[in-house]
Parts: structure tokens; sequence; C-alpha cells
């Protein structure tokens, strides 16, 4: 064994964890603790190790297993991380088989998916992974034939000599190949010969998906394992005084009554949890509670009057986020000056699968966890403080998972069901109802945008202000927020378009919210690009300007904004005019995931309703891994987009939340959804950018402009009923 | 699909003796409880799956004599003696029914946790309209969420499914 820190593998549990037997060539990660860089290593014959992280097994069987760190959500990372290994390893997809990890130390702390940083934060070193396993398998053959290695090439899962037809298949290759020395600098592939990268290709986890065989988190049965439901307090941030069970114990199944914490950062309420043989009965149970809690006047909370708070607020000066020119004396000098006050709501993530999680706390303070989750990473860094536990305790199952839109990258629904567990020594599956998940949060945050421009005589815009007005994700998660300094993630993007704004002064009031808040599906920036990029199109009409016309004006240098808004005006015939009754809007938005534009063509219905007819959408990402995958992507960020704007989204109500499930805080359906028109900008180059979420942020602004558009109704509030449009 | 009899008792309740994907199932279950848990947790199929409880999601599509239904709404109470009762796990032997198969096609599914709905939702339609216009599909299809969005490949797909269906 050597210890080196933190981080301590010997080669039995190594072997065992690989499941391995005989001679293989691992091909793995390891991190260099002086320089924290990341170089390929040869781990097939490490008697021992650390910080190890075989991301290849090639058994002398054949059997290829390629490991994948980022969890699958619907985001594709189950086909597009080990496609990258693959297209450099020269493998077909149906040659390996893909593992996913579970958090283990040995593959670093970028166990995780979020950001839209998947495939960004893994294309160099994933295809160096693959491109070194290629050169030693090649190497091996050239050795085994006495040939030279410039005569020797892989493909498909075997390397071939071509001057005498020989061929071998990696398993047989294994042996000698695991005795070389991994290469320091593998010669990657040229894109230009990519089979798989670039190109459209089947996911694999789609054929589990259409017959029922895909195992999420909600799917997982241990044995012995029993089944609970948690009465929460419904109203936020209230605590529990008093639980009478002696109806529910009574119902035919149920085991026990329990309290139970939920720990959400620093959010933390105790509800009441009910174990039984089967879920009906736990849910029965739940209904036979007698529950008492103390509200600690919290049951005040109510949108109406959270509403008024940030519109009060927003009188404040705030803090400055990024101030440039002088924007007091070039608005107060401006030919003619624009204010308005744009509000978003607060929307619940709405997963399609629930909270859910099978915890087994078992003798000797050994812990299995099963769950749908984002961030494997975490739930390993973080519960061994939490439970006295040290992270080779835990062994943790990631599942796929039914929709996270960035609900999954909280623990609270982990460590409710691990709480449990611990408490009545057996397995449970602790699964959230539809309820459940509306009613108790996280929400996405709303921002309320105070905007200010001033237009020269000439109609560009001289002056620029956006102030933000919100609660923060983030004080749910530090201790004590430092609020004399903005928080950088509730100001998202306002101050980084590439629009050339002479003056600009943007800054941050913070609000405090009762109820948890979490990152959304593009975060901050899925509301604020809704008050920036609508108020930018009043001031293009305030100059009398096409909207399209007045932003590019603001674009006189190249960027790549500059590019997505001319490929948009080409690809969405921004130029023809549209018949009579119909508009179209634009909007575009460049943050930390990445980059796109839309335009949205709607019909006017009558002189207050509108139907959307037609979303086209640019996306910029620099190179693509699976372009079918970006198109469902934006696709996908296109309707949950439109949900975001047009339906009710989350209101409280006596300190709870007023939705339920479906019918109240509904999501859009097959008869709602527009055509969308994807085109990808992958011109190649390292700068990858994310493809998860900048679909999302553009969809509003581009719909309400297009509204204005069609109707002359100019939206300032989300959500807005397609159906009684009121300005 | 093996065709032996699956017997699973319970502690409990009335005696029942199911019909599901063509297997004889005996089990003791209480009255009210939905097809949804004695599916998923009493019979062990985990495709058909839970979304709202309230029949407002069609996650929990199934079929019985062919007509879909939300399982979760349910309860195992009325589903009566020689009631044929199909999940996703019924449909085919080797994902080889045409809905399936339209289904990898167009890519369909991201996260796929509405797809067994959505897919029973679309077999049924198939077979009460044949050749569906985008409005058929979308009034047959509108009680399926999908909160990924993938209602445009769904069209695609059942458009797609429909000329198979012809085709054979």
């Amino acid at each position: 064994m050597k210890n080196t820190g933190n981080i301590t593998v010997n080669r039995r549990n190594f072997l065992r964890y690989t499941s391995l037997t005989g001679t293989a060539l691992i091909l793995g990660i390891s991190r260099s603790n002086a320089t924290g860089t990341a170089v390929v290593s040869n781990l097939s014959h490490a008697e021992e190790g650390y910080n190890l992280s075989p991301f290849i097994i090639i058994e002398k069987s054949g059997k290829i297993t390629i490991f994948n760190t980022k969890p699958e959500m619907g985001q594709g990372t189950f086909q597009s991380i080990p496609a990258l290994i693959a297209e450099e390893l020269e493998l077909a997809p149906g040659q390996f088989t893909v593992v996913q990890t579970g958090g283990e130390k040995k593959f670093g702390d970028g166990q995780a998916a979020g950001g839209s940083y998947s495939v960004r934060s893994s294309y160099e070193m994933m295809r160096k992974v693959g491109a070194s396993a290629r050169e030693m398998l090649v190497s091996a053959a050239s050795k085994q034939w006495n040939v030279p290695v410039s005569e020797c090439n892989a493909e498909f899962a075997r390397v071939f000599h071509k001057p005498s037809g020989r061929s071998l298949g990696y398993g047989e290759l294994v042996e000698t190949a695991a005795t070389l020395a991994t290469p320091e600098n593998p010669q990657l592939k040229d894109p230009k010969t990519f089979r798989m990268l670039g190109k459209s290709s089947r996911r694999p986890d789609v054929p589990l998906k259409v017959s029922g065989q895909a195992v999420f988190g909600i799917d997982v049965e241990v044995p012995g394992m029993v089944y609970a439901s948690v009465e929460r307090c419904p109203v936020f941030g209230a605590a529990l005084t008093d639980f009478d069970a002696s109806h529910a114990t009574k119902i035919t199944g149920v085991e026990q009554v329990v309290p139970v914490e939920r720990v959400f950062g620093n959010y933390k309420t105790t509800g009441v949890a009910v174990v039984a043989a089967s879920y009906w009965a736990a849910l029965k149970g739940r209904k036979a509670l007698k529950v008492k809690w103390d509200y600690r006047g919290n049951e005040q909370f109510n949108s109406t009057d959270y509403s008024q708070h940030l519109r009060d607020l927003a009188r404040n000066e705030g803090i400055t986020d990024v101030s440039t020119g002088d924007f007091d004396t070039a608005f107060a000098g401006g030919q003619s000056q624009v204010e308005a006050f744009y509000e978003t709501p607060f929307v619940a993530h709405a997963t399609m699968e629930p909270m859910n999680c099978t915890a087994h706390w078992k003798e000797g303070n050994k812990l299995e966890i099963w769950a749908s989750t984002q961030v494997p990473s975490d739930i390993i860094n973080e519960l061994p403080g939490m439970f006295g536990l040290s992270a080779d305790d835990i062994t943790l199952h990631t599942c796929f998972s039914g929709g996270g839109f960035g609900r999954r990258l909280a623990l609270d629904f982990v460590i409710e069901a691990v709480n449990l567990s611990q408490k009545i020594k057996k397995p449970v599956k602790l699964i959230w109802t539809r309820e459940d998940d509306m009613q108790m949060g996280p929400y996405r945050p709303p921002t309320f945008s105070a905007m200010k421009g001033a237009l020269s005589s000439d109609g560009k815009l001289t002056a620029f202000q956006h102030k933000v007005i919100a609660p923060t994700i983030l004080s749910f998660f530090v201790p004590q927020q430092d609020k004399t300094k903005v928080d950088e993630t509730m100001v998202e993007g306002i101050s980084h378009q590439a629009y050339e704004i002479p003056n600009m002064k943007n800054s941050f009031v913070y609000a405090d919210c009762p109820a948890p808040l979490l990152w959304w599906r593009s975060v901050t920036s899925s509301t604020l690009a809704f008050a920036h990029e609508c108020f930018l199109d009043e001031m293009a009409h305030k100059a009398g300007k096409d909207p399209l016309n007045f932003r590019m004006e603001m674009l006189t240098k190249q960027s790549d904004t500059k590019r997505v808004l001319q490929k948009l005006r080409e690809v969405s015939n921004w130029d023809a005019p549209l018949p009579e009754g119909k508009g179209r809007g634009i909007a575009q938005w460049d943050f930390f995931a990445g980059l796109a534009g839309e335009v949205v063509e709607v019909t006017r219905l009558s002189d207050n309703s509108v139907k959307i007819d037609k979303v086209y959408v640019v996306i910029d990402l620099g190179t693509v891994v699976n372009p079918d995958n970006v198109k469902a992507q934006m696709e996908s960020s296109v309707v949950m987009g439109i949900t975001a704007a047009v339906k009710n989204g989350i209101t409280f109500a006596n300190g709870r939340t007023e939705q339920s499930n479906y019918h109240d805080s509904p999501v859009l359906r097959i008869t709602e959804s527009p055509e969308v028109v994807v085109h990808i900008l992958a011109e190649g180059g390292s700068n990858i950018k994310g493809v998860g979420e900048p679909g999302l942020p553009p969809v509003a602004p581009a719909l309400a402009n297009a509204i204005f558009d069609a109707t002359g109704i100019r939206l300032r509030k989300m959500p807005f009923d397609l159906d009684d449009l009121k300005g | 699909m093996a065709s032996a009899e699956i017997i699973i008792q319970t502690d409990n309740m009335a005696k029942y003796a199911l019909n599901i994907n063509g297997n004889k199932v005996q089990l003791e279950a209480e009255p009210d409880t939905p097809m949804l848990w004695v599916i998923r947790d009493m019979v062990g199929l985990k495709g058909t799956k839970y979304g709202c409880g309230m029949a407002l999601c069609g996650a929990c599509t199934i079929h019985v004599n062919g007509q879909p239904v939300r399982s979760c709404s349910t309860t195992i109470d009325s589903i009566k003696k020689n009631d044929q009762i199909t999940t996703i796990e019924g449909i085919s032997e080797n994902l080889d029914h045409i809905v399936q198969q339209a289904w990898i096609e167009e890519q369909v599914p991201q996260c796929g946790y509405c797809q067994s709905g959505q897919i029973m939702s679309a077999v049924a339609l198939l077979k009460a309209i044949p050749n569906p216009t985008d409005d058929d599909i979308d009034t047959y299809m509108t009680g399926n969420i999908c909160r990924c969005g993938t209602y445009n490949r769904i069209r695609k797909a059942i458009h797609r499914a429909a000329a198979m269906q012809k085709g054979k």
C-alpha cells in the first residue's frame, strides 16, 4: 500500500472494483499532485496505486469497458462521452460496454453533469486516453509481428498489418500492450477522419428507453427493501411540533412512523416518514397522519406581497456589477430615454421522475445508495462529513435520471433517504410524490429587472442599465453570504454580451426568500435574458429601427454573437416580409453555458391572442460531437423555454405553494409544441461551447418580441397568457 | 415471453388473478391499490412509470384489452376477470414493434422516463387510426407529458410507424 495524502487504493480493491481476474490493458488518468495536471497512465500492472481513473479496460476476451463519469439525464452523455474515447480507440458503437461511475474518488471530482459542461470538459482528455490505448495496441501488434509500427493500423477493435494481411483483435494484444509505456503525446486523429465525432450517432440508451428496460433511480429494488413517503411542512421554514401516528400504523403494510430531516444546504426541515411494505401503504399511512407544525410566522409569505417587495427594492441603488463609460451623464444627455420594469415568476423543475433515493445503512456503518443524481462526486464528497463516514464507506450507484434540469444537483432527497435508513436500519426507497416535488421546492428564483436606456439623435444606444432585483440561490448554500458584493450568479450575462455600448452601469439588489431556490436549466439567464433582450427590442422600436439591424449596429467587431445573428438572419429569412397577421421576434444570449440566438414566428389570432408557429435556433458550438443530439437539445430547450414563458409557474399564499401537480402548474403539451428549425455553427477550434442550456434563454424574449411585432402588445411580465395577452 | 405462471403472495387482503403480457399472475393486494404499484412493485415490471398519480401526465399508460388507461388511477379491483393487461414490456419480444422501431429511428427519447407511456399511447393510436394526421396525433397524444420536449420527434415517429405499418 502506498499512501499519498488522502487517497489510497490497493490493487486488490482496484481489481475487485473492475471485476477483473486476469491480465488486461487498463488505461486511465492519474493526476500529478504537484501540478494538478492530468496525464494518461498505464494502470495494467499497478500493484498499488493512487488516483487511479481507469477509463478503459480491455480484457483478453476482447471485452472492452469504457467508464463514463457524466450522469445521463437525457442530455446524451451516455453516448457523447464514451464516443470521445471510442473514436480515438477505433471502436464502433456496440464494440464496448459503458459503465457509469458512482463518485469513486479514483475518478476525480468531476463526476457531475451541470453547466452544459460535460462534453467540453472531457473533449481533449478522453480523446487522449483513447489515442494512447490505440497507440499501445498498435505497438504491441508491431512487436508481436516484428514489423514497423508504420505498417500497422487500428480499425474496429483490431490491429491490421496491411502488407501481410494479418490482423489481431485488441483482446489478443492486451498482454503485450499492458507491458508498454504510455505514450506521452499520443497522436490525436485528424477530425477529417472521424467516424463518430461530429456525425449524428444513435444513443445506446435509446433502445433501453423504448422497451422499459432503462433503470432509473425509482426502479431500483434491493432485497429486504421497504418504501417511504414523507409528510413535510407545507409552510416554508416551519418546524415539526408533534405528530400522532396511531391511525397511520393501523393501515395494513405500515411498519413504522419516524421523523426524518431534509437538508437542503442550510435550509433544514424535519418531516414525518411513513415506512411501509409497499409504496401504496406508505401513501395511505401518510394520509392518516396527524401532524402539528410551528409555522414560526412564515405563513405570511405570499406572492402578491413578495412581488411588491421586489418592486419596492428596485428603488435601491444596488451594488454595481459592471460600469463602463459614464452611464448617468450619457443617460441624462440622451436624445430620448426609455425605462421599463420586467418581472419573472418562480418555476419548478418538475422532472418527470420525481425525486427519490434508495439508501441502505448497513452494519459496520457502510452505506449503499442508488440515486438518479447529477452529482455523484458531491454525494461522495459531502456525505462523509454529515454522517461520520469515510468516502470508502459509501457505494453509490448512479442511475439514469428521469430529467435533471438542475434539480438533481441538490442532495436533499439523498440525505433524507440516508437519514431514514440510518434510523430504521433497513434499505429504504424514499419517493417524493409529484405534490411533494411541486410544493417543497427548490424553485428557480424570480428576477425582477429595472431597465434604462438612452438613444442618440441617430438612434444608437448610448446608455444602458440593467438592475437586477432577486433572491439568491447561494444564500441557501453559503452560510453568511457577503451582501456588500454582487452575487455574480444572479447577474449572469447582463454585463458580458458582445454588444458595444459606450456607457453601461449594471447593478444588483439583494432580496431574501423563505422558499428554497436552486439552479434551473440555464439558471439566471433563463429570466435575465427576457428583460435584457426585450428591452433592447423596445429601444430598437423607439429608434425606429429593425430589431436585428439595431443589434447589428452594436456589433461592429467580429464576434461569435455577430456570427450567430448573421446566420439567424439567413436561416430565418428575416428580411422577407411576413404575411399579414404574423409577427416575428429575435433574441440571443451569451453566457457561461454557451451561445444561441432564436427567431420566433407567431400568428395573431385576435387583438390579444397569438399562436406560436415556428422557432429558428442557431447555436454556436465551435465543435460538435453529435449533431442530432444537439438538435434534440435545442428542441427540448424551446419547449421548456415556452413552458416557462407561458405557463403558471409557482405562486405562494399563506406560506405555501399554491400549485400541486401538472393540472395547476402545467407544462407544454404536444398540441402546443411548435416546429423547431435548428442550425449548428461548428467551425472547429478549441473553443467548445455547451449544448444543454444555451437554447433556453432566447426563447422567452424572442417570443415576447414576436408578440409585440404581431399585436403591438409589449409583455414585461412572465408568464404571459397567449390566449389573453395583457401588456 | 415466457408463459410460466407467476405466483406472488403477500400477507393481506383480496386475491386477484391477472393476465399481464400474456402471463397469469396471482397476487393478493388491497382492493384500492392502483395498478401502477401492482405492476411495478408486486409484479416487478418497472417500465410503467409514476409521474403524477392523477392521470395528468400519461407516464403510467398501459393497455387493458388494447385500450390505453392510466394505471395510476385504475385500481386493481376495477380489473375484470378476463381483462388482458399489456405493459411496455409486453408489446414486443425484441424491440421489433414498429412503434419502438420508429422511436429508435427518430431517436425520440431524451431522459426517457415518459417514453413507455408515450409508446403505449402511440400503439393504441395506430390501432384506432392507422394513418393519423398531425391533428389526430395531437388529440390522441395530448394526455402524455414530456418534460424534455420530444413532441416533434414523437409526431415524426408516429408518422413513420404509420408508414411502416402500411408497408407491412
